[in-house]
């Protein structure tokens, strides 16, 4: 009689773990997933990085700030008698 | 049936029947039995075939995935990226399975910007495997895989850019296939810059995704970063003053090094003809060549202030020691030097800045042949910096017990002895220093030395900068080299070039100099090959480019000037020619 009602409780105990395991693997591979997307995320984040770095020094290229600076903007390099150095104040 | 009354189990006279007693041992070892084999099944499987069997099992659900490892940048010295690898897609194709209609095969040529005929062709072509375009964006690459087309399938790559181009084309070289080093740093620094792909143990389920980690099997090396020494600022104005210049003088090749004389470091090095590492479809081997470390050349007078060095330092000669080179002749066995202008008698200093053959002959010839080997040797001559660039070669230095006077003699201003312009640079640190020579560093130096290997005295390199910044002055031989606002030195060479064992009418103008002169910053070396526009001497040809990417390079540095503003050059004083 006792025994039946101590065989009840252990089963109980059991389905109550069995499920769980069930969800906390499940909650572990949903975090999982979340854990590839964030990392592929990160990834695809650095491959724009080194893009942007090619597109800034392509576009900040001396070469082409000197052309577009003495084409467009009508710019020039100073005569040595326009110079004027400033000293650091003391 | 109704005749025969059911009979119930328990009266069955069967029961009372007595069977033979071997038929329930039968029956019990027959059960028995297939106990054990099934047993015997089960601990074979589990205990001799469980690994096996395991593998077949995780075969079902376990992926081995690779992770890629991207190749690391180049920067310059201020963290601007000089070489970037950034991933790109190939389409490739299973002729076989791609039969694409009409419309299809459109599409795909037009995403692919190519002609639908050539997709066509590459698409009919024989064999299991074709490229149908490589090295695309990722973006487009999407659009692709968005057709879903039959066979056609992508591959991901890397590739290679140099934002820079051809200014910085020399110091970084290039990737060859498989992003491997072929030239340049990314040669030398291959094993830094080269990344280890890496993989991985995962589940996927059935939709292909990955449900759970397993186990790291190797975990990928990220290729590393490298940071140059070079500043790109410094390596734009070398390259093209440079090019400015071979234009005007219509030479055929040229090199420039900006060396840090504090460091060590190369913050530029230039040669020409140069070429797009980008697209490097018309590569022929002049444009690939860096002069500055594998091609050596007579270095001429540019070699004259390493003897008065030499002389001084063994207490033979004062600055002001007088040296009678008049009649602008000498005969040494059977050979006769010149000066292409007779001077009569010149001091040590006045030797350097009117560079007169005699007079360095004189001063060679009063030393021992081992003496001025041993000078040269320590100056760095005769073999490579071992900078680690491919193909650096060490110029031609022979065994002073091989020199005959003549040749001591002609060694002393630069002929019969061949050097690369990197170890010409180098060497003139012993100067812009106070007498000694670091290392060269291509990468960036962050705690420099405070001191290097000792060559000449300070008070000798002190007393040799005088020399040279003579040179530079009205009187000397390169009044050309002077910039406004800092007090230059510096030395000319016009060689005639060797060909087959015979000095022809051909010249190699160099300029090598350092500035500001009250605490040496940049060391600037130039060398234009073949001038031929007139004009061939150093002074004319290789000092204005000195001049220009020496002033450019302390502005962009912020050196502090250390001289009046006011121009030095006196407008039509003709400059002092220099001997060859």
């Amino acid at each position: 009689m006792n025994l039946a009602r101590i065989n009840l409780l252990l089963l109980l105990v059991a389905v109550v773990c069995a499920l769980s395991v069930v969800s906390s693997n499940h909650r572990a591979r949903k975090l999982f997933t979340e854990l590839e997307a964030t990392q592929k995320h990160m990834r695809d984040l650095e491959v724009e990085w080194g893009q942007l770095q090619l597109e800034q020094s392509t576009v900040a290229a001396h070469v082409r700030v000197e052309k577009l600076a003495r084409d467009r903007l009508g710019m020039k390099v100073p005569a040595p008698g326009q110079i004027v150095a400033i000293e650091p104040a003391k | 049936m109704s005749a025969m009354k059911a009979i119930k189990f328990s009266r069955s006279p069967l029961l009372s029947e007595r069977l033979p007693p071997w038929r329930q041992r039968f029956v019990l070892v027959l059960l028995l039995g297939s106990f054990a084999v099934l047993i015997g099944r089960a601990v074979y499987l589990q205990g001799f075939k469980n690994e096996f069997l395991g593998d077949k099992g995780r075969a079902r659900f376990e992926r081995v995935i690779d992770i890629s490892a991207t190749r690391g940048r180049i920067t310059d010295r201020h963290g601007d990226v000089l070489a970037v690898s950034t991933p790109v897609r190939s389409i490739w194709a299973i002729p076989e399975d791609a039969q694409l209609a009409p419309a299809q095969a459109r599409n795909l040529a037009s995403l692919l910007d190519m002609d639908v005929r050539e997709v066509n062709r590459k698409l009919a072509s024989e064999g299991e495997f074709t490229y149908v375009k490589r090295q695309l964006p990722p973006d487009v690459a999407d659009k692709v895989t968005a057709l879903k087309l039959p066979g056609i399938h992508q591959k991901n790559e890397y590739r290679r850019y140099y934002p820079a181009g051809e200014v910085t084309a020399h110091v970084l070289g290039f990737t060859g296939a498989e992003d491997n080093g072929q030239e340049g740093i990314e040669l030398a620094f291959n094993g830094q810059l080269a990344g280890k792909p890496g993989s991985r143990r995962v589940i996927k389920d059935r939709r292909g995704n990955v449900v759970e980690d397993v186990e790291s099997i190797r975990p990928p090396q990220e290729g590393k970063d490298i940071v140059l020494a070079v500043d790109s600022k410094v390596q734009y104005l070398a390259y093209s003053h440079l090019k400015q210049a071979l234009e005007e003088h219509r030479a055929k090749a040229g090199g420039i090094i900006v060396i840090d004389s504090r460091t060590g470091e190369v913050l530029a090095l230039a040669n020409l003809p140069t070429y797009n590492p980008n697209n490097r479809t018309k590569l022929a081997g002049a444009q690939l060549r860096n002069r500055a470390l594998t091609d050596t050349f007579e270095p001429g007078s540019t070699l004259k202030p390493f003897t008065a060095a030499l002389a001084l330092e063994q207490g033979k000669v004062r600055f002001d020691t007088p040296i009678q080179t008049a009649p602008g002749k000498m005969t040494i066995g059977s050979a006769t030097i010149s000066d292409a202008h007779a001077h009569g008698t010149l001091t040590v200093a006045q030797v350097i800045q009117k560079s007169s053959n005699i007079g360095s002959a004189k001063l060679a010839l009063s030393m021992k042949p081992e003496e001025m080997w041993a000078m040269f040797d320590s100056l760095g001559f005769g073999a490579p910096l071992k900078l680690g660039f491919p193909g650096e070669v060490g110029g031609r230095l022979r065994p002073a017990k091989t020199w005959r006077p003549i040749e001591q003699a002609t060694m002393a201003y630069g002929h019969g002895i061949s050097v690369t312009l990197i170890q010409l640079a180098r060497a003139y640190q012993a100067f812009a220093r106070d007498g000694d020579l670091l290392p060269l560093s291509l990468s960036r130096v962050d705690v420099p030395p405070a001191s290097g290997k000792p060559v000449f005295s300070p008070q000798t390199a002190r007393e040799v900068r005088a020399m040279l910044e003579m040179a530079v002055q009205p009187g000397g031989t390169a009044p050309k080299a002077q910039i406004p606002g800092y007090r230059v030195a510096g030395k000319t060479g016009t060689a005639h070039k060797l060909e087959s064992g015979v000095y022809a009418n051909k010249y190699v103008a160099s300029f090598v100099g350092f500035a500001p002169v009250s605490d040496p910053r940049l060391i600037v070396a130039v060398m234009i090959d073949e001038p031929s526009n007139g004009k061939h001497f150093g002074g004319d040809v290789a000092a204005p480019v000195f001049a220009q990417v020496m002033s450019g390079s302390l502005r962009a540095l912020g050196v502090a000037s250390d001289a009046p503003l006011k121009p030095l050059v006196v407008a039509n004083a003709a400059p002092v020619r220099e001997e060859m």
